[in-house]
């Protein structure tokens, strides 16, 4: 196509096709796959949590409950990104903790001393001498745990909500046939819990596509990152393609990126709240219904 | 003895007191007055940006509503940069476009700092997303108060000024509650995001980071933090309480909402 290979004397639009495709823009482009990476695992994750963390709280055992109720109630009322920085030092000096009393039982020295926090070398997480890909893999493996247990309180939230949106006569039903606890559980409230949470699953997909900029923060090298390397003002002594300051032009591609990315989301949110309706004794549904017999047979 | 360490650091986050921070041997005190220190920036980018955003947030709402296509979809494309986009990334690009102004124009230096650069972004965000709970509020007021203003005869401003806005206000209150207690979770994010901490005045998060990079104990500085911004939690959800009370206080008692503590809208 064109030949890169002297910038200097290309111009316009060769010289722009040829900076955008540098070894650093193509780790931007990676860095968006990184990205989606972390939405598509950290949202399964994430309700698994929030799962968890909803039957926690409907919990019949005091103390789960309370741990249920207390697991929402704080991730919720404290800013997300204090969590984010919490649980990312203490996840990863947690399972440290946890591999030096294995590992090294006739260690005698306390394992924090002073400002420092000290196990032994086999304790090490990662390795000190594990190669750079397990590094980077067990910080973004350490964010997703991180996203998906903040995220996973707002879900346990939501799905909270739904199963106790959930009609009591339906349960009542479940309950004169006989069914236990456990199977009224899974067998009535379960499947017709999800109309009522979507709404609430679809604004917190917003939000977590919102929050993965902040993957910048737990020291993942993410688009942020890249935005602000590549944008920064380049000389022409240390960079073929000179250029001023263009980080506020990353960042707002970024910004066009995120929109797009949200718009798409709402978009698909809509559809499949449409196809959840039908056949639901709900408003949505009731007028699909109308909708379906006033069109006829088709 | 904790007593120094509030006169010394009470006010340091607003440059007042002891220039050096704590460098070593700390102590929970000082761990406690740095980080309370701190949210002054927080409660100071809170309020501000909620009470300019209000007002903003009601012109939009109202545009929103309108009929006039030249008002309406500039008030849906403002909704929608502002609630489409990551505040994070908002801030950046606030940031450095205030860069390349103050290359432009010197009179724009103010808005590269903190306090006015992201009060500016924290302002036009918070008014997006109150807009849109404005405008949910506009749409359910009940067509039976606006037909009795008409039959009363008061139309155009001064309906909108005595039964459209406070009815819109009254069903918009608890979801804007929750709003408010987000926006103040978001000002922990502006000195993570390009706008420089100038000689180490940050807010309350800046300083449980710095506490928590320096000591490599996480689990002292930020629980003081949670702990701060619960009570602040607690006071906003105390306060807008009472302006609920004072929309609802025509309503018989049982027909009024309260704003609740973990409500299921978020932003």
């Amino acid at each position: 196509m064109f030949a890169c290979a002297d910038p200097a004397t290309l111009e316009g639009l060769p010289w722009l096709l040829c900076y955008l495709t540098t070894g650093k823009h193509l780790s931007l482009y990676w860095a968006v796959g990184t990205v989606l990476l972390l939405l598509a695992i950290t949202a399964p994750v994430a309700m698994a949590f929030g799962f968890g963390g909803a039957m926690a709280a409907r919990s019949g055992m005091a103390p789960l409950r309370w741990f249920g109720k207390g697991y929402i109630a704080i991730v919720r009322g404290v800013p997300d990104i204090a969590f984010f920085l919490f649980f990312v030092i203490a996840l990863d000096q947690g399972i440290e903790y946890l591999r030096h009393r294995v590992k090294c039982p006739d260690w005698d020295q306390p394992v924090r001393q002073g400002s420092d926090f000290l196990v032994c070398a086999a304790a090490k997480m990662p390795l000190g001498n594990a190669p750079q890909w397990v590094h980077e893999t067990y910080g973004f493996a350490l964010a997703v745990l991180t996203f998906a247990i903040v995220f996973g309180a707002f879900a346990a939230n939501v799905l909270y909500g739904a199963m106790r949106a959930v009609p009591r006569a339906q349960v009542e039903t479940a309950e004169a046939y006989g069914m236990s606890r456990r199977q009224t559980f899974w067998r009535v409230t379960v499947p017709q819990m999800w109309t009522y949470a979507l709404p609430g699953l679809g604004n917190l997909w917003m939000i977590l596509i919102k929050a993965t900029p902040l993957l910048f923060l737990l020291g993942v090298e993410d688009i942020v990152y890249w935005a602000r390397e590549l944008g920064a003002a380049k000389t022409a002594r240390f960079s073929d393609y000179p250029h001023p300051d263009w980080r506020m032009w990353y960042f707002l591609a970024l910004l066009v990126f995120y929109l797009a990315f949200t718009r798409l989301s709402e978009i698909v949110l809509a559809r499949l709240s449409v196809r959840l309706s039908h056949g639901q004794a709900t408003a949505a549904g009731e007028r699909l219904r109308r909708a379906g017999a006033n069109a006829g047979p088709p | 003895m904790c007593w120094e360490t509030l006169l010394d650091y009470g006010l340091r986050s607003l440059g007042i007191g002891e220039r050096l921070l704590p460098r070593a041997d700390f102590t929970f005190c000082q761990q406690v007055v740095l980080i309370g220190s701190g949210m002054i920036w927080n409660v100071y980018f809170g309020i501000l940006a909620l009470i300019s955003g209000f007002l903003l947030a009601t012109l939009v709402a109202t545009g929103k509503a309108s009929d006039n296509v030249f008002l309406r979809k500039p008030a849906e494309w403002f909704v929608f940069v502002f609630r489409g986009s990551p505040l994070f990334i908002q801030f950046f690009f606030g940031y450095f476009l205030f860069l390349s102004l103050k290359q432009v124009l010197p009179a724009a230096e103010p808005f590269s700092s903190a306090w006015l650069g992201a009060l500016v972004v924290l302002f036009l965000n918070t008014a997006a997303y109150s807009a849109e709970i404005f405008y949910g509020g506009l749409q359910s007021v009940p067509k039976g108060d606006l037909d009795a203003a008409s039959a009363y005869g008061l139309t155009g401003w001064r309906r909108f000024r005595r039964i459209t806005w406070p009815t819109m206000l009254r069903l918009a209150w608890p979801a804007y509650t929750n709003e408010a207690i987000f926006l103040f979770h978001a000002t922990t994010l502006v000195f993570f995001s390009g706008f420089p901490a100038r000689s180490q005045k940050g807010d309350a998060l800046y300083y449980a980071s710095y506490f928590a990079d320096k000591t490599f104990n996480p689990f002292v500085p930020y629980p003081i933090l949670a702990g701060y911004f619960i009570l602040l939690t607690l006071c906003i959800i105390g306060l807008m309480g009472f302006v609920n009370a004072r929309l609802n206080r025509h309503l018989p008692q049982a027909a009024t909402r309260r704003p609740r503590l973990l409500p299921q809208i978020i932003r």
